[in-house]
């Protein structure tokens, strides 16, 4: 992939991190503030979007990039599977909140229990996934350019 | 109310001329402002968690559109002029069905409840003990989440399901390609 002119790449250096400061925010808060895994994990894969096409990459990075996310973003949904699997520790069923974690005191980031780890987890699945999907549509073009 | 109706109003002129334009370029811009209505109507109803979603996917689409048709062609060659004869049994039948759907919907959607008075029987409970059981501020999280944690399990495995077929299917083109060139 080629990149893009300068103009969107300085507009891409000064927006790109604050992208992926806002999704992590919308992750972390996603129990106290409208949004959530889902969300703020599209807000990170747009941000790392954003990078990889105003600067374009060479093919080897591509398909290195490519692995990682697809890793990281299993890695993603195994933790949120085991956030669901830990309660059995706990003792209780599946998918129970409070038994093991503990409520927290409301209103504080750290409340809610299981949510704030399960929002983590989607987020990082979410981001990832994405990312991996852009970059087999991307990488696919560029085999298919040479 | 009545900007619900004048954003229908728009969303529905700009999915026609989505359909119509022959310029893809006009098409995608007019899907997004779509998209974006959508968005400007989350916000109107007060459901700031969807409104988010909605914009980001929403640009995302339209930038990945935007590239695809800048990269590839900017007309539509399927879009003719004219009626053409096969056209007209399908189109006929379309219409008249769409018609007695629409006079069974009207009769069938009277007997529900009135917008914005909602029958709410699981709801009341999770509104009410929401903060209290699960400790979390955002009621739509506390719902999503802990009440109904295998809904968004399953959604999940749905978005693992499609990120899983795209990269399969993407990647087989990849390698064929690359056998083809003689590389390693």
């Amino acid at each position: 992939m080629r990149g893009m002119s300068s103009i969107v790449q300085q507009i891409a250096r000064l927006l790109a991190g604050v992208l992926f400061l806002f999704g992590t925010y919308i992750v972390l808060h996603g129990h106290l503030t409208p949004g959530g895994g889902f969300a703020g994990g599209v807000l990170i894969a747009a941000s790392f979007i954003l990078v990889s096409l105003a600067f374009g990459s060479v093919e080897q990075t591509e398909r290195n990039l490519y692995t990682l996310s697809s890793v990281v973003e299993s890695v993603g949904g195994v933790l949120f599977v085991g956030l669901a699997l830990a309660a059995y520790v706990g003792g209780t069923f599946f998918f129970q909140n409070a038994s093991i974690y503990g409520v927290g005191s409301p209103l504080h980031l750290i409340s809610g229990g299981i949510i704030l780890p399960a929002n983590i987890a989607i987020g990082i699945k979410v981001g990832a996934g994405l990312f991996a999907i852009f970059l087999a549509l991307g990488a696919s073009r560029f085999v298919m350019k040479d | 109310m009545i900007e619900l109706y004048v954003l229908l109003a728009v969303m529905l002129v700009a999915a026609l001329v989505a359909i119509h334009i022959k310029d893809l370029l006009a098409a995608a811009v007019a899907l997004g402002i779509v998209g974006f209505s959508v968005a400007i109507m989350f916000i109107l109803l007060q459901a700031p968690d969807l409104a988010i979603v909605q914009i980001v996917i929403e640009t995302l689409t339209v930038v990945l559109f935007a590239a695809v048709i800048l990269r590839t062609t900017n007309t539509d060659t399927t879009i003719n002029d004219g009626v053409k004869r096969e056209l007209v049994f399908p189109t006929v039948a379309y219409v008249t069905f769409g018609v007695v759907f629409l006079i069974l919907a009207g009769r069938a959607l009277t007997e529900l409840p009135s917008f914005g008075d909602p029958t709410m029987l699981v709801a009341k409970e999770y509104i009410a003990l929401g903060l209290e059981k699960t400790g979390a501020a955002n009621v739509v999280a506390t719902i999503i989440l802990d009440f109904r944690g295998y809904d968004t399990l399953g959604e999940a495995t749905v978005l693992f399901t499609a990120v899983v077929g795209v990269l399969t299917i993407m990647r087989r083109a990849g390698r064929k390609e690359q056998d083809g060139e003689g590389r390693d």
